[in-house]
């Protein structure tokens, strides 16, 4: 039985040999035809030499989640020939290159072989010895053109696109695309049982990572500065804004740039930097990984007691120290919730899909000048690395930045007795004044020792308590202030809460377990303070898995925490790996949940 | 940190400067530094060269790391914002700070500790970046605050209070910001307020990083014999090689010197600095040159001091980053975001 835009397709390749863009070139061909994918890309810390995987999946059905196992496996690594044969589904197809015989031992009887002699095609047509490696890949994707029923067209017009400007480049490309597709018709058996069709369902849809995302927002968001230090997996959101930056934010007139981008020597230089922009009224952010984080666990306490804007993205990746940079996890919560000696807490924000990278990114830049404190956006390797089919990204042009309380000069002078951080509003935030306003007034020390409600420095213990207490009615208005949580509730008993990219699988989840009789009402966090909603939902439902990515229950430690609750009913799904986590993951862990706690698996209605 | 309020008393025939302020309009707080505390005659010399200048107070920001030094822009010009940072981290801050608002004039002030031990780093990063400010370390060899423990710009030999010799060698700031391209490089001694107060002046004029170390002797921790950061001790081994006098527009220059040995350069704001030359054969105006001089008077135990080295025509951070004129800071909605019509196009850029 034919199965339209619904598999999955690994190519293992090794690093440095080209396949990237040849891989991506496939995902995007089958995106243009209009079907959803989700890519993957599985890479080691290295830049040649070391095996890497890259992943598609098309799914009509919105099931971008990782998948255990594998339809098709195009396995171009002798290295890791024998575990890419094992990880295809009974059923699946191996493409591989079989001008050299391989072992008989790693021959599997329920996959369909689809050997091509792909070296041994390229030889006699190309010369060049780096166009015969890199071509291998081009071979490969003319020959699952043909296996898969791409439209041939819309992957040469790829082609054409991509070497604009260098044609003597579009020419090759498309003669090693040509070599594979005819081989495959003239002697496989065409197409696959997979395969693709035009679709509709992606029409209105992008393809893009989290991270340039991110940074796409920061530019709509009004960032003029980016600190930043180098490190997988969070590079490509500075690396990104100063792309777009360059195009978008450079003066037509006089050419001067309205942005800045420093590389600072480090994580705490970079955060540093962000905060004494924030200090003097720019938006400024950084990007980084727990690593980062760990470095700027100073700064941060400084900002937050000192009560300085700024923005930071944490794409995370698997600790602890250098733990594995190039998988995903959800581990930095609490280092990044509590970051810094002393009491303190910071506001972070969980986008789910590049979309939300997007809007959150905009968003963090005015919630973090409404709370003048930083923001942290908690995405991760999975979705800032991987390009997925998203919303497109909106924007609302009568949108003005909101800047906070800041003090003009003419504000100033209307003010009889200015102080800093005096709760004038009782929403636990105080007025800023940004250095250079007012001649005579408004000007105070900003420090990370105590101080009272006029910046004027001070031990004594009232002034310090009475500030922390404030800091505290403070923690309350950015509860208040934060994206509330998705909820989607049927009044089942059960329920499963989730976060960042533990939702990506979840609507497969949810489907998989419906057909085991298990309905579940669900509950996104977006953000952190959590939100009442989130207490809501737990007190409705006797059983709320939750789910996550680390070891340590990272977000359960924040709920019950931050909302002072009773964890009892709290089951946690946790994976920690470093792949993304999956659906058939999920599902397993809640099926033996319902066994071992001998939970009927009925659709039952709560009373 | 005070929270001591300075009297309003103003001797009747003190001055006022061009903007018609007073010296107390540069002042700040009470000190409550040690009496005697070298730091405390910076802070005066600051006050004494951003008055002189007639500079508007409220148009300064004070940036500080940590420690007896990082305590003192309380201790100046009260009308302006003050950032008391992290431990080692001023320049970081400072680098922020000025590239969002580049109309401010920025000064530092840290200390050996926290500029050649823990902000190592940073010092050197900020210098090779060319921030447009004026960084002053107030060196005094030790950690006062922590009660006297050596610090890094200790010279190999000398003694702590208890007489504890130092075993380590020296880092000099000074040979480190000529050799990372520092644009504007002094040394000064906080008892010698007649060389500090020019030089000061020249430094906030100049239009890149200027750098200026202090040897700010610590009384209670450093001022003993062993010592080579005490009063007595530079005062002995102090060598001028470069006086800078600052010459305010329209003022006329002096003469009183022997030809050849001076040498005028302008400052952007029509004053001149006149650099006196104690020695013929020094150029100030040669880094590799005044690395060498300083290096060697080092090994010979000598404090060069004066205006050690200086660019005519520097850059700054904000000509390599070709950012606009007016501040990042004051940037708005309608420079900064692309609207709905280009999010379109990058839309459409993604299919």
């Amino acid at each position: 039985m034919t199965k339209y835009n619904d598999f999955v397709i690994r190519f293992a390749n090794v690093n440095g040999s080209g396949s990237a863009s040849a891989n991506s070139m496939f995902a995007k061909a089958l995106f243009r035809m209009g079907v959803p994918v989700a890519t993957r890309n599985i890479f080691p810390s290295n830049i040649q030499g070391l095996p890497t995987w890259f992943e598609v999946r098309a799914t009509e059905k919105g099931y971008f989640g990782r998948r255990e196992d594998v339809d098709i496996m195009v396995a171009m690594n002798a290295e890791t020939y024998e575990e890419d044969v094992e990880c295809l589904a009974s059923g699946g197809y191996l493409v591989y290159d079989n001008t050299r015989p391989r072992p008989r031992t790693l021959e599997r009887q329920d996959v369909v072989d689809v050997g091509i002699p792909i070296t041994k095609l390229i030889l006699p047509e190309f010369s060049d010895p780096k166009q015969r490696q890199l071509f291998k890949n081009i071979v490969y994707l003319g020959a699952l053109s043909a296996l898969l029923n791409i439209d041939f067209k819309v992957l040469t017009g790829m082609v054409s696109m991509q070497y604009k400007g260098k044609d003597a480049l579009i020419q090759p490309n498309i003669h090693a695309m040509e070599i594979g597709r005819n081989y495959a018709f003239k002697y496989l058996d065409c197409p696959f049982e997979f395969q693709v069709r035009y679709s509709e369902l992606a029409k209105d849809k992008i393809l893009v990572d989290g991270n340039e995302s991110a940074a796409l927002g920061a530019i709509y968001g009004g960032a003029t500065f980016c600190a930043w230090y180098p490190i997988t997996p969070s590079t490509s959101v500075a690396e990104a804004f100063e792309k777009h930056a360059q195009k978008l934010r450079v003066d037509e007139d006089t050419g001067t740039k309205k942005y800045a981008v420093i590389q600072s020597e480090d994580e705490l230089a970079a955060l540093g930097m962000v905060i004494g922009a924030g200090w003097n009224g720019a938006r400024a952010f950084t990007a980084t990984s727990g690593p980062g984080i760990s470095l700027m666990n100073e700064f941060l306490g400084l900002a937050y007691f000192a009560e300085i804007p700024a923005v930071l993205f944490d794409i995370q990746r698997v600790g602890p120290s250098t733990g594995m940079p190039t998988r995903t996890q959800q581990s930095d919560l609490l280092s990044v919730a509590f970051a810094s000696h002393g009491d303190t807490r910071h506001p972070m924000l969980f986008p789910s899909t590049p979309k939300e990278c997007f809007d959150f990114a905009a968003d963090a830049f005015d919630i973090a000048e409404r709370i003048q404190s930083p923001v942290v956006v908690m995405s991760d390797l999975e979705l800032g690395m991987n390009e997925l089919t998203s919303d497109q990204f909106e924007w609302e042009d009568i949108r003005k930045y909101d800047r906070g309380k800041v003090l003009t000069a003419d504000d100033l002078d209307q003010v009889e007795d200015y102080g800093r951080y005096v709760d004038v509003d009782s929403d636990g935030i105080g007025y800023r004044t940004l250095p250079g306003t007012h001649p005579s007034k408004g000007s105070f020390f900003t420090r990370g020792t105590s101080r009272d409600e006029y910046a004027v420095y001070t031990e004594a213990p009232d002034a310090y308590s009475q500030n922390m207490d404030r800091l505290n009615r403070k923690w309350e208005t950015i509860r208040a202030l934060l994206p509330r949580s998705e909820v989607s509730s049927a009044s089942y008993r059960a329920g499963i809460m989730y976060y960042g990219t533990t939702a990506t699988p979840m609507s497969e989840s949810l489907a998989l377990l419906d057909d085991y009789g298990i309905e579940l009402d669900t509950l996104r966090i977006r953000a952190f303070p959590i939100g009442h909603e989130v207490r809501e939902f737990i007190a409705q439902h006797s059983i709320v898995f939750l789910v996550e990515q680390n070891r340590d229950a990272q977000m359960k430690t924040l709920i019950v925490n931050d909302l002072e609750l009773n964890a009892d009913q709290i089951c946690s799904i946790l994976y920690y790996g470093g792949m993304s986590i999956s659906a058939d993951f999920i599902v397993s862990e809640v099926l033996n949940y319902y066994e071992q706690n001998k939970v009927p698996r009925l659709k039952e209605v709560s009373s | 940190m005070t929270f001591v309020k300075k009297p309003e008393i103003h001797h009747p025939l003190l001055t006022v400067n061009e903007l018609g302020l007073k010296r107390r309009d540069y002042e700040g707080l009470v000190s409550t530094l040690c009496a005697g505390c070298g730091h405390d005659s910076v802070s005066a010399a600051i006050i004494q060269a951003c008055s002189e200048l007639s500079l508007p107070p409220h148009r300064f920001a004070k940036l500080s790391g940590i420690g007896c030094s990082s305590k003192t822009p309380s201790y100046f010009l009260s009308n302006s914002h003050g950032f008391n940072s992290v431990h080692g981290r001023m320049p970081s801050v400072a680098t922020g700070a000025n590239i969002a608002n580049r109309d401010l004039i920025y000064i530092g002030v840290s200390g050996d500790g926290d500029s050649a031990s823990i902000g190592l780093g940073q010092f050197a990063h900020a210098v090779r970046r060319k921030i447009n400010m004026l960084y002053i370390v107030d060196n005094n060899g030790t950690y006062g605050l922590t009660k006297g423990q050596f610090s890094a710009t200790n010279d190999y030999g000398s003694t702590s209070k208890r007489g504890v010799p130092n075993l380590y060698s020296p880092i000099d700031l000074v040979c480190m910001a000529l050799q990372i391209g520092a644009s504007f490089v002094a040394r000064s001694f906080s008892g010698d307020k007649k060389q500090l107060v020019p030089l000061i002046k020249a430094a906030l004029l100049h239009n890149g990083f200027s750098f200026i170390d202090i040897i700010s002797p610590c009384v209670m921790f450093n001022n003993h014999d062993g010592s080579t950061k005490s009063y007595g001790h530079v005062r002995d081994h102090s060598a001028p090689i470069v006086d800078a006098d600052f010459v305010a527009p329209h003022e006329e220059i002096e003469v009183d010197y022997a030809p050849g040995s001076t040498e005028t350069i302008d400052m952007p704001d029509g004053s001149r600095l006149r650099l006196r030359k104690l020695e013929d054969s020094y150029n100030p105006k040669n880094r590799v040159d005044a690395l060498a001089y300083v290096q060697r008077a080092l090994d010979e135990g000598d404090v060069v001091t004066g205006l050690l080295y200086v660019e005519e025509d520097p850059a700054d951070l904000h000509e390599v980053l070709e950012t606009p004129e007016v501040p990042l800071s004051a940037l708005t909605e309608s420079d900064l975001c692309p609207g709905s019509e280009t999010l379109d196009s990058i839309n459409a850029s993604f299919r």
